[in-house]
């Protein structure tokens, strides 16, 4: 006789489970969906920077092209920077899980997946670090929190790695100062050193590597694409600046990021630029080989991070400047601060920054010879250098996204909120908890303004964007400033998103808009050639 | 609706939200420290924040019988939210179902007490109607992600590809030149 099947009652089907099925972390595996990853590095671009495995690979495919022998490099990888790097020793032995971290990613907090707690996420390449360099972890493996090194778990270091935006907002937080950038940081080396770094960090940084610039516009395009900001900046003011390039014996050389040479809204920034340095009759020049303040080598490898930094000195250098001024940048500026002095300084052939026009002298530039735009732009408002009408603003209601490095990496909180105020009348700051070293990123920093990874991006800056809102709704606000051109190509996608309605802007666009300069016409346009309303306009 | 409905749902209206959240939260990752369910702060936890709102303002909708369009704010919050954290679509609309089985054995007792099935699937109707709602948000968040990157290579490209003389644009006033008499 067949055996008998019990069958389930209408009652009990009616019971369904909602609940996921829980695993301990070390035994999820990690799932590529699309839109939430970037694509995989290609073969002629690690090539170019001569990193190992060059090949073309696809993260969603399950053959990732791995090196014979990797899970030896990896390990040997580790040892290398525990050897080189006291921080990244202290960093895995000294985390003691208080869990103050935890829910300070922007990450974490717009998935609640908890891996993106930074605690677990550094813990990811904690366990291997235990399982093979710690005495607890060789004896007991996985009772000491240690783990094999297997495919898995470098697929899981790859997500993870390249989920972290760098941007510092736990570390504020961390009763130890360990600084989870870093750990991605490392973490990012180790993987590519088995060729696994991202198409939209690889490609940038093998294109700055080959024209000086992410990219990769050489130097007759970009005397072209400046040429014709001079135009559009002639259109709107009557006035025809004259930048000049590669000029030796200029007294400063200017570099800012790539962006702000192509892309709305980063070229309206360039003009601002050009717009303020004339109006000042600065003696400055550009270069079209360092054409680039941003460097992608920096999420890649400390070694390449240095290779494309190393021609900012040369070429102030070869063309005999006393200083530098730096552009609105995000990640460049922690570049700049922390490590251009020690990878590429001492810059003893160049002379402490000194305002031609104020007589400030920038002793916190006194050791890398290079100071931001907004500081040099706010000694001159404090000096009542600019002539300024701030009414061409009005039909703005403007707040500022610290952009997490300026901010975090190298303390500058109100030099732009100086600038803003004296540009514009109305200005709104978003909810204490969510700006200045508390800022949240814009969910697309350290590389990760890719178009493919879209849905990762959104809900990554989904905690910024929520402060915007909030400000949006309360205020009218309808312009999110911002001194970082990360920022700046990647928010407009955010905010379309989030908060339709709220368009995005640099610093100096706005500055550009209440810039009075010596024989202008009468403005009718602004910057973006739109109508100033108010101001003989049609609107 | 019947009243006696109206009134039980208004009677129950905190526990069933609460009960609604916590169903919603557990299709997130498990998480032991029940980040989105105890940080109140609307800043500092965005998600539970916007479901609080968001759940409250369309089970509201739900009791006072308004049209669906007026719960469309609500809904529109929450969903946009759902439609970029990775999950499948039925999973990231599951939500609204999950208020069925909430409401239904919440009200287990007085459903059968007070005879109102009727009513109940009056109600249920109405969640129904707002699923379809509902889904059109959804298509709408996830059409506008895809319009988002390539937005994003326009922005990237076309002033490029203008100064490359590739493209280029006709000033408005010259393409409405009236004196071109064309016979089409």
């Amino acid at each position: 006789m067949a055996p008998k099947v019990k069958l389930p009652k209408p009652g009990e089907l009616s019971i369904i489970d909602y609940s996921l099925p829980a695993t301990d972390w070390m035994d999820t595996p990690v799932e590529f969906k699309p839109n939430t990853f970037c694509w995989g590095a290609k073969g002629k671009d690690l090539e170019t920077l001569g990193l190992p495995n060059a090949r073309d690979w696809n993260p969603s495919e399950e053959d990732w092209k791995l090196p014979e022998n990797w899970e030896q490099t990896v390990l040997d990888g580790i040892a290398e920077r525990l050897s080189k790097y006291r921080s990244f020793k202290i960093f895995m032995d000294i985390c003691v899980r208080c869990g103050a971290c935890a829910d300070k990613c922007h990450f974490y907090i717009s998935t609640g997946d908890p891996k993106n707690m930074p605690v677990l996420r550094a813990e990811l390449l904690r366990s291997v670090y235990k399982r093979y360099f710690t005495k607890s972890g060789k004896l007991f493996g996985r009772l000491a929190g240690g783990r094999e090194l297997t495919v898995d778990v470098l697929k899981e270091w790859w997500s993870y790695f390249f989920q972290c935006t760098e941007c510092r907002r736990c570390s504020v937080y961390c009763p130890y100062g360990i600084d989870q950038a870093e750990i991605t940081i490392i973490g990012r080396e180790l993987l590519n050193l088995l060729g696994l770094n991202i198409n939209w960090i690889s490609g940038p940084a093998a294109a700055c590597y080959k024209k000086g610039n992410h990219l990769g516009i050489e130097p007759h395009a970009l005397t072209g694409i400046i040429d014709s900001m001079c135009d559009d900046i002639e259109d709107i003011t009557g006035i025809r600046v004259n930048p000049t390039f590669n000029r030796k014996g200029a007294e400063i050389l200017f570099v800012t990021p790539s962006g702000d040479f192509m892309g709305e809204p980063g070229i309206y920034t360039c003009m601002g630029y050009l717009m303020l340095f004339h109006e000042l009759g600065l003696d400055y020049t550009w270069s079209t080989y360092a054409s680039e303040g941003g460097n992608f080598g920096f999420f890649t490898s400390n070694d390449t991070a240095k290779r494309l930094n190393y021609k900012i000195y040369a070429e102030a250098k070869r063309l005999g400047v006393k200083y530098i001024i730096g552009g609105e940048c995000g990640h460049m500026w922690r570049v700049l601060n922390q490590y251009m002095d020690t990878w590429n300084g001492p810059a003893d052939f160049l002379e402490v920054p000194k305002s031609p026009i104020t007589g400030t002298v920038f002793e916190n530039a006194k050791s890398t010879k290079m100071i931001h735009i907004s500081e040099f732009v706010a000694d001159l408002i404090k000096h009542n250098k600019l002539k300024l009408d701030p009414s061409r603003n009005d039909h703005l209601k403007v707040t500022f996204h610290d952009s997490c490095n300026p901010s975090r990496g190298m303390g500058m909180f109100d030099e732009p909120r100086h600038i803003i105020k004296a540009v514009c009348n109305n200005f709104y700051e978003m909810p204490e908890n969510t700006i200045r070293e508390q800022t949240f990123c814009c969910g697309s920093g350290s590389g990760l303004n890719a178009s493919e990874n879209m849905e990762q991006r959104m809900r990554g800056g989904f905690p910024r964007a929520n402060a915007v809102r909030y400000v949006q709704q309360k205020h009218g606000v309808n312009m999110l400033a911002n001194i970082c051109a990360v920022d700046r190509a990647a928010l407009p996608a955010l905010m379309n998103y989030w908060n339709p309605g709220v368009e995005v802007a640099g610093v100096t666009e706005l500055l550009a808009n209440a810039l009075v300069m010596k024989g202008e016409k009468e403005r009718t346009l602004d910057i973006r050639l739109n109508d100033l309303p108010g101001k003989g306009g049609n609107e | 609706m019947n009243n006696t409905l109206k009134d039980l749902l208004e009677e129950k209206r905190s526990v069933i939200l609460t009960k609604w959240f916590d169903s919603i939260l557990d299709t997130y990752p498990a998480d032991d420290s029940g980040f989105l369910k105890k940080q109140k702060d609307r800043f500092l936890n965005p998600i539970g924040h916007t479901f609080t709102n968001g759940i409250d303002g369309v089970l509201g909708g739900l009791i006072s019988g308004q049209d669906v369009e007026e719960s469309a704010s609500f809904l529109n919050d929450i969903i946009k939210v759902r439609a970029v954290q990775s999950f499948s679509p039925s999973k990231a609309m599951g939500f609204i179902f999950a208020l069925k089985k909430v409401v239904r054995e919440e009200l287990k007792k007085e459903i059968r007490q007070n005879q109102i099935n009727e009513e109940l699937l009056g109600f249920e109707s109405k969640i129904d109607d707002l699923a379809l709602f509902a889904f059109d948000i959804y298509a709408k968040c996830r059409d506008q992600l895809s319009e988002q990157k390539t937005e994003e290579l326009k922005r990237m490209t076309f002033s490029l590809l203008k100064k490359a003389n590739l493209v280029s644009e006709i000033p408005a006033q010259e393409f409405e030149r009236k004196d071109l008499d064309f016979n089409i």
